[in-house]
């Protein structure tokens, strides 16, 4: 979702987000009450099948797989060892469906939108006294600010790596803390400047 | 027109900016101070982002205190880090937070990201991740998402501070030709050679107020 969107005009795209949504929550429900190997293989293909409707590369679907090979390879070794080889690759195949499906919610709806629809999702929550924009707002500057918050990290470790502090967790953490509450600071004087009223 | 009368910051027991007064009604004005002069607690008294401990702080009759929300809309604000303002992971819908938040209609909010993206020669950057976009960038992003909430007047902190050369000169640029009353503290001082009055600030209050010609160089002075 940080930089997952992925612009077109497919059927996918411009379905609004709300129906996707809660195919996909439909979907990943189903997978994990399906006990079948051969549905999971069916319900894997047919996810496969929609990245081309999408018009997604089967590239762009093993990018979403790839970062996570290493969870499956776990996965898949530790159910072989204590569930035996038909099980483990259940296991895989369902979890790689279910990020495949998701993945394509994400590759085809602007955060935008989807925040949008989760924000009017959890209307129903307002009685007990719970603001769905505010929500919506905490989610959007979660996905914002991810790669800020890593990228000072990164910038943290290398000055301390400098000063020949690289194992030291607490003179990475510090700085970053220091920093990050500095950083809300101004996030939140952002927000007030440009009209924002909860 | 802004108004500063008799105004007094103080964080606890620091004082930040000792008995401002002060009319700003030049179409650019520039605030430059040492780190720690009070300048950018100074510009952001402009927009009710600080409130004064003493005195007031008027944008066209508007008190900051009392009329806050009213005055950010006349006054928008442009910090020092872009990436500190960029509240939106995409492009186009940190272009939108403001304007939803002022109640622009959908089709307004997408004539008005168009016109302000093709200013800047980003409308290819529309669905851009805004965390990928380069310091320019991301600079010419924060003040574009200030100009489609129509503010009469621009504040701008240091914009300059974090970019290259020729960053800094796109920024510059930009900010030339903007319509709007423009307050820009900062350090940078081949920005402000054109601006109709330059003020200096040093330990919290005012040393100079003056056109560049003079204040510039008073401020280079006090400083060697």
């Amino acid at each position: 979702m940080l930089d997952l969107y992925s612009p077109g005009t497919s059927p996918l795209h411009r379905l609004s987000p709300g129906p996707k949504m809660l195919v996909l929550m439909i979907g990943a429900t189903a997978l994990f009450l399906n006990e079948s190997l051969p549905i999971t293989v069916g319900a894997l293909c047919g996810v496969l099948l929609l990245y081309p409707v999408a018009q997604l590369t089967l590239k762009q679907a093993w990018q979403q797989i790839r970062p996570l090979l290493w969870i499956f390879a776990l996965f898949f070794a530790l159910q072989w060892w204590f569930s035996g080889i038909a099980l483990a690759a259940y296991v895989v195949l369902r979890l790689a469906a279910l990020i495949l499906l998701a993945s394509l919610v994400t590759l085809t709806t602007r955060s935008s939108d989807m925040i949008e629809t989760m924000t009017w999702a959890l209307g129903f929550l307002r009685p007990l006294g719970v603001n769905p924009a505010k929500v919506g707002l905490a989610i959007s500057l979660a996905l914002r600010f991810i790669p800020v918050l890593a990228q000072i990290a990164q910038e943290v470790r290398e000055a301390q790596k400098a000063r020949g502090l690289e194992r030291s967790v607490l003179a990475v953490a510090m700085p970053v803390a220091i920093r990050t509450i500095k950083m809300a600071d101004d996030i939140s004087d952002a927000i007030e400047s440009r009209g924002y009223r909860p | 027109m802004i108004e500063i009368t008799n105004v007094s910051l103080a964080y606890g027991q620091r004082t930040v900016l000792r008995d401002i007064s002060l009319t700003l009604s030049e179409r650019r004005i520039a605030i430059v101070g040492a780190n720690g002069s009070g300048k950018s607690s100074f510009a952001r008294l402009l927009n009710g982002l600080l409130l004064p401990s003493e005195g007031t702080v008027k944008v066209d009759g508007l008190d900051t205190r009392s009329h806050g929300k009213d005055v950010r809309r006349k006054v928008g604000f442009v910090f020092q880090n872009p990436d500190n303002q960029i509240v939106f992971p995409v492009v186009e819908e940190d272009l939108a937070f403001g304007m939803k938040n002022l109640g622009f209609t959908k089709d307004t909010i997408a004539a008005k990201t168009t016109e302000i993206l093709t200013r800047y020669d980003m409308l290819d950057l529309r669905e851009h991740p805004a965390h990928l976009l380069s310091g320019g960038q991301k600079q010419l992003l924060a003040i574009s998402g200030v100009l489609v909430m129509d503010p009469a007047y621009v504040v701008l902190d240091e914009p300059t501070t974090l970019l290259d050369l020729r960053n800094k000169r796109r920024i510059t640029r930009a900010i030339d030709a903007l319509d709007q009353t423009v307050i820009i503290a900062s350090h940078d001082l081949d920005l402000l050679g054109d601006y109709d009055r330059v003020i200096v600030f040093d330990e919290g209050g005012i040393v100079a107020d003056d056109v560049p010609g003079k204040a510039i160089p008073f401020y280079v002075n006090r400083m060697s």
